[in-house]
């Protein structure tokens, strides 16, 4: 059989698997080191789910309030991950958003601008300035057409100098990669097939960055695309890397919840940004009962006193709708819960009663379409009615925080984007995905060019694991025995979506993991109708797979943290625990089987900690730690001193 | 509220295929691309479309649904009368691949051959300044999700695959569009590239890409139409062309570059009998003529400011004035085109450099 099997195959330097805004600028940097570049994507260019960011990307510029810096940046995104952040990514990435945000005017970006005509930032939760820059509520459109853009560029500069746009960087569109190949533990190559035709792929590459996004699909209630089977976590799980923090997801609060078919799509949080309000259906705004200790400071109290915020940030405090997303998702669960929910479940965003309408289409202009077409609701007339979705995994590839390369026993292996974790601890700000994308995108495209540069031999691949990748391929093809692929996702998602959820208990998830396992031995035998020519069934049966190993490092990773924490709640442990802020679960694949190790997080420098006062850092570190950071500043004040 | 509803699929290949029967279940609320999902997981797992968004955003999911191209995840069940059949069939203007799915790399190709975006040679990254005013015309344009519904729609290519190598189609005129009216672009040449390369002139302005458009750009109105008046513009009317000489030194002449490369794009020669505003040049004589003989560079003082009241506008209402419309604002004895001789032109700084 597998001798029959016709194989196309490239050669490149580089390979980056993913097409969204992490493996577009690895693939620019990666091609402006010299490097012959491959950017390889399931959907067409131009649809990866970067296109759908709509608030904006969050880099402290200073433009709109001049007191916003890297540091109050950083100070923002640890608080938000509730200090389980790797603190060195944290820091790269408040350092570098500002320039990586003002590259892409040069590639021809237009954000929205301030008066000044600088580019103009926009509130968003859990930031304290106004930090996000923004086109409308389709930010996210824009940077990925602005890279796509650049690529053309790139390719155009190519023509002129070799005759062929493909010369130095070659996008393959509607192909799906299914496996890495190794030569040793050096990554050798990848292994997929064009959607299209069915046809299979090999390209042979010493060094692989993946950026394929996240994991959402697991769950039926999400603002994910189909694309979003998790590949890049289990193709680095299965090619011996490790991924860190996959306990946490991030719901995001406001999802459509009516109609049924459009549940989980997303409103964007710029609603709330923009003076939105979230009340029950008693008409209360009900988030000023919500505002957890460790966040009561910055939090206005009154309505009168939050409404004040929009107009005068410096002397007020924010609306505690704008509380980091974990924070809102829990309230709305708990007013649904408590039965003051609106009539299709989720609760009423109300913005239609505190801007004009004129204003709410001049700045929200597709949540206004996107309601007028899906649900037929006016949102400048009536409110909205909202539920939290699942949005965003905080875990993901463990890599080094410099050069985006996989811990783990593999070389030549590199994760940037919503695939790579650790930046965001236990929660992501919104916005700061985008940014992330940009700045550790450029990272992990340099230093994979900088790999293959250092390599004295290339690695090969192997004859015999190509022809394993394509029996996996082919198999569910093969079987007309089995059960279909749309049954499984829908029984996985059940499982996840039901146990491993917003809320977690530990008998719940022990039952999730035995479930998982059942699943597992039917995912082994799914079969799939049809042909090789664009079979969605088919797709679907391959990329169950890693679906299925994802939640398991999800389950066992949830089941292991006792305690609450950003993205993972558990019912029976409701409280943070400084104890817990140590670790950072690590997931690795043994043959079949996830395994789950303690790992102790790295420890942040003094002038990193230093940033942050003592009453605050009383909420997260343990005492020891607390006793440590005294000693820090006792030593600075003596030094001031001398 | 869910009930049976009859929709007829094309299923099919590059090879030939037809219009299938289904019957499927409905519920309230519902898009055409969620009955194309539950018919994925039941009747037929292996019917092949696009999709990614589900909120209109990527514009993966074209199709045409009752002969209308759009958006399968934005057309809504109860836009259709209860017993009225709902026939899918993939974008006409692109091969089939499968089923719904089409060859759309044709769009493709033509972003690549667009010239990129030319970044102004001596501003830093971190120092571009813009008004939101300026860049507001290039952003309609950047709306666009490339879900290529403008393409297929365009009868110059729709039924016309000989057109398809002389003709980019609307979605490559507004990026045209778009990087001629960005605030910052450094290439001045959008819109005769459009001209030339593009085959603006296949365009008769039948607007029917507008009117597909799920962003709602309005492509012809804002896009192509500015396109092919100023291409006019520069080539016919010796005064907008001898302004853009002055204002964009280093650049050739508009005429003589368009006339040149015109023998590839003509648009008379396409067949389907397309007609187009933009031809050529009616009188080159005049043309020769009106470069030769003038004195391109003197100055001449500024001509009188019309009257105009505190707001900065003809003191004007329909009621008292003496005509039907506003006055020329060349003056009412100044009739088009220009003889040479009378021609001036006065830089809007010029005094401020003396
Ligand atoms: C509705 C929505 C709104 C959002 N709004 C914001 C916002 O306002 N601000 C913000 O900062 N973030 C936002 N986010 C989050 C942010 O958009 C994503 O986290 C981010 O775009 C992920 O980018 P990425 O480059 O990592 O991956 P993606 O853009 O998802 O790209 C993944 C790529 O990998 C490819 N791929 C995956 N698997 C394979 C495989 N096996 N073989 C080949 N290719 C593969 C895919 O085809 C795709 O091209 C939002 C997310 C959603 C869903
Ligand atoms: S207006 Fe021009 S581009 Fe648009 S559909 Fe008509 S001919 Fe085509
Ligand atoms: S211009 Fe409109 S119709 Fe054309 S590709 Fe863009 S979004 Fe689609
Ligand atoms: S699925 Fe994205 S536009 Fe329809």
């Amino acid at each position: 059989m597998t001798t029959t099997t016709r194989i196309e195959r490239h050669h490149y330097d580089v390979v980056v698997i993913g097409a969204g805004g992490a493996g577009l600028r690895a693939a620019i940097e990666a091609r402006l080191a010299g490097k012959k570049t491959a950017i390889i994507s399931k959907s067409l260019f131009g649809k990866a789910h970067t296109v759908m960011a709509e608030g904006g990307a969050a880099a402290a510029m200073g433009n709109v309030n001049s007191r916003d810096n890297w540091q109050v940046h950083f100070r923002d995104t640890m608080r938000g991950g509730k200090f389980l952040n790797n603190f060195r990514m944290a820091e790269l990435h408040a350092k570098e958003s500002p320039q990586r945000i003002w590259e892409l005017e040069t590639y021809g970006a237009l954000f929205d601008r301030t008066k000044d005509g600088k580019i103009s930032q926009r509130n968003f939760g859990g930031h304290e300035y106004p930090r996000l820059a923004h086109v409308g509520d389709r930010t996210g459109l824009e940077l990925i057409r602005t890279l796509q853009q650049k690529i053309v560029s790139l390719q155009q500069e190519d023509q002129r100098e070799f005759g062929s746009y493909d010369a130095r960087i070659r996008v393959f569109s509607e192909t799906t990669i299914t496996e890495l190949l190794l030569d040793g533990d050096r990554v050798a190559g990848a292994f997929g097939y064009y959607r299209e035709s069915g046809e299979f792929i090999l390209f042979e590459a010493p060094a692989v960055v993946l950026a394929t996004g996240g994991v959402g699909r697991s769950y039926k209630v999400t603002s994910n695309s189909w694309e979003y089977t998790g590949d890049g976590h289990a193709l680095a799980l299965r090619a011996g890397a490790t991924l860190i923090n996959m306990e946490f997801l991030q719901f995001h609060p406001t999802g459509m919840v009516w109609p049924p078919s459009v549940k989980g799509i997303l409103v964007t949080e710029s609603v709330r940004g923009d003076g939105g309000v979230l009340k029950n259906s008693e008409g209360k705004r009900f988030m000023f009962d919500y505002v957890p200790d460790v966040f009561r400071k910055q939090y206005a109290e009154t309505e009168e006193e939050a409404d004040r915020w929009y107009t005068d940030p410096d002397n007020n405090r924010r609306p505690p709708e704008l509380l980091p997303r974990d924070e809102v998702a829990r309230a709305i669960n708990s007013e649904v819960k408590a039965g003051r929910g609106s009539p299709a479940g989720g609760v009423f965003l109300d913005i239609a009663s505190r801007r004009s309408a004129d204003e709410i289409r001049r700045r929200l202009p597709s949540m206004y379409h996107q309601f007028k077409e899906l649900a037929d609701v006016d949102i400048t007339a009536e409110p909205m009615e909202v539920g939290p979705t699942c949005h965003y995994v905080m875990g993901g590839v463990e890599v080094d925080p410099d050069s985006g390369a996989a811990f783990g026993h593999v070389r030549g292996l590199f994760a940037a984007g919503e695939v790579s974790g650790g930046m965001h601890g236990s929660n992501r700000l919104g916005g700061n995905s985008l940014s992330d994308l940009l700045v550790f995108g450029k990272r992990a495209g340099g230093h994979a060019a900088s790999y293959a540069d250092g390599l004295t031999t290339r690695p090969k691949v192997a004859v015999h694991e190509v022809e394993a990748a394509v029996e996996t391929a082919l198999a569910p093809l093969q079987r007309d025995t089995g059960e279909s692929p749309y049954t499984l996702q829908q029984d996985l998602q059940a499982v996840m979506g039901d146990l491993v959820g917003i809320i977690r208990r530990e008998g719940e998830l022990a039952d999730a993991l035995v479930r998982l396992a059942e699943l597992r031995e039917r995912v082994a035998k799914v079969s799939a109708a049809g042909g090789r020519r664009y079979n969605p069934g088919w797709h679907l049966a391959l990329d169950l797979r890693n679906m299925l190993v994802v939640s398991e490092c999800t389950a066992k990773a949830a089941l292991e943290r006792q305690e609450s924490r950003g993205g993972h709640t558990r019912e029976d442990y409701p409280a943070m625990e400084p104890k817990w802020r140590q670790v950072n679960l690590v997931c690795a694949l043994d043959g079949d089987t996830v395994q789950l190790t303690r790992k102790p997080l790295p420890k942040m420098r003094p002038e990193l900690i230093g940033l942050f006062d003592r009453a605050e850092l009383a909420k997260y570190l343990t005492d020891e730690e607390l006793a440590d950071f005294d000693a820090l500043v006792a030593d600075a004040g003596e030094a001031d001193n001398r | 509220m869910s009930a049976k509803r009859q929709f007829r699929i094309w299923r099919g290949d590059e090879s030939g295929g037809d219009l299938q029967d289904y019957m499927v279940e409905v519920n309230e609320g519902e898009v055409v691309l969620d009955v194309i999902h539950r018919l994925q997981a039941t009747d037929a797992p292996d019917l092949a479309c696009r999709w990614n968004c589900k909120a209109g955003k990527c514009g993966s999911c074209s199709m045409e649904i009752n002969g209308k191209p759009r958006l399968g995840c934005m057309t809504r069940m109860s836009t259709f009368g209860d017993d009225e059949t709902v026939t899918v069939t993939p974008l006409r203007t692109f091969p089939v691949i499968r089923d719904l799915v089409t060859d759309v790399s044709f769009n493709y190709e033509k972003a690549r051959e667009t010239p990129a975006f030319a970044p102004p040679a001596d501003v830093a990254p971190g120092d571009y300044r813009m008004q939101q005013v300026d860049v507001e015309r290039s952003q309609e344009f950047r709306k666009c999700i490339e879900c290529f519904l403008c393409q297929t729609v365009c009868h110059v290519i729709r039924d016309h695959e000989e057109n398809k190598q002389a003709f980019s189609g609307p979605r490559y005129f507004i990026r045209a569009a778009e990087l001629d009216m960005h605030p910052l672009d450094a290439r001045t040449d959008r819109k005769e590239y459009a001209q030339a390369e593009q085959g603006l002139g296949f365009c008769n302005i039948t607007k029917c890409c507008t009117e597909v458009c799920p962003e709602h750009i309005k492509i012809t109105d804002n896009g192509i139409i500015p396109m092919k008046e100023r291409v006019v513009d520069r080539r016919y009317d010796p005064l907008v062309w001898l302004g853009s000489k002055i204002f964009r030194r280093g650049e050739t002449p508009q005429t003589s570059v368009t006339t040149a490369r015109q023998g590839s794009a003509t648009p008379g020669s396409a067949r389907g009998g397309v007609h187009s505003h933009a031809g050529g040049s009616h009188d080159s004589r005049a043309e020769a003529q009106a470069q030769s003989g003038v004195n391109w560079h003197r100055e001449v003082p500024h001509p009188t400011a019309p009257a105009v009241d505190d707001r900065g506008k003809l003191p004007l209402t329909e009621l008292t004035f003496d005509r039907a419309a506003a006055p020329s604002p060349f003056g009412d004895d100044v009739t088009f085109p220009l003889p040479p001789e009378h021609l001036n032109f006065a830089h809007p700084e010029q005094d401020n450099k003396h």
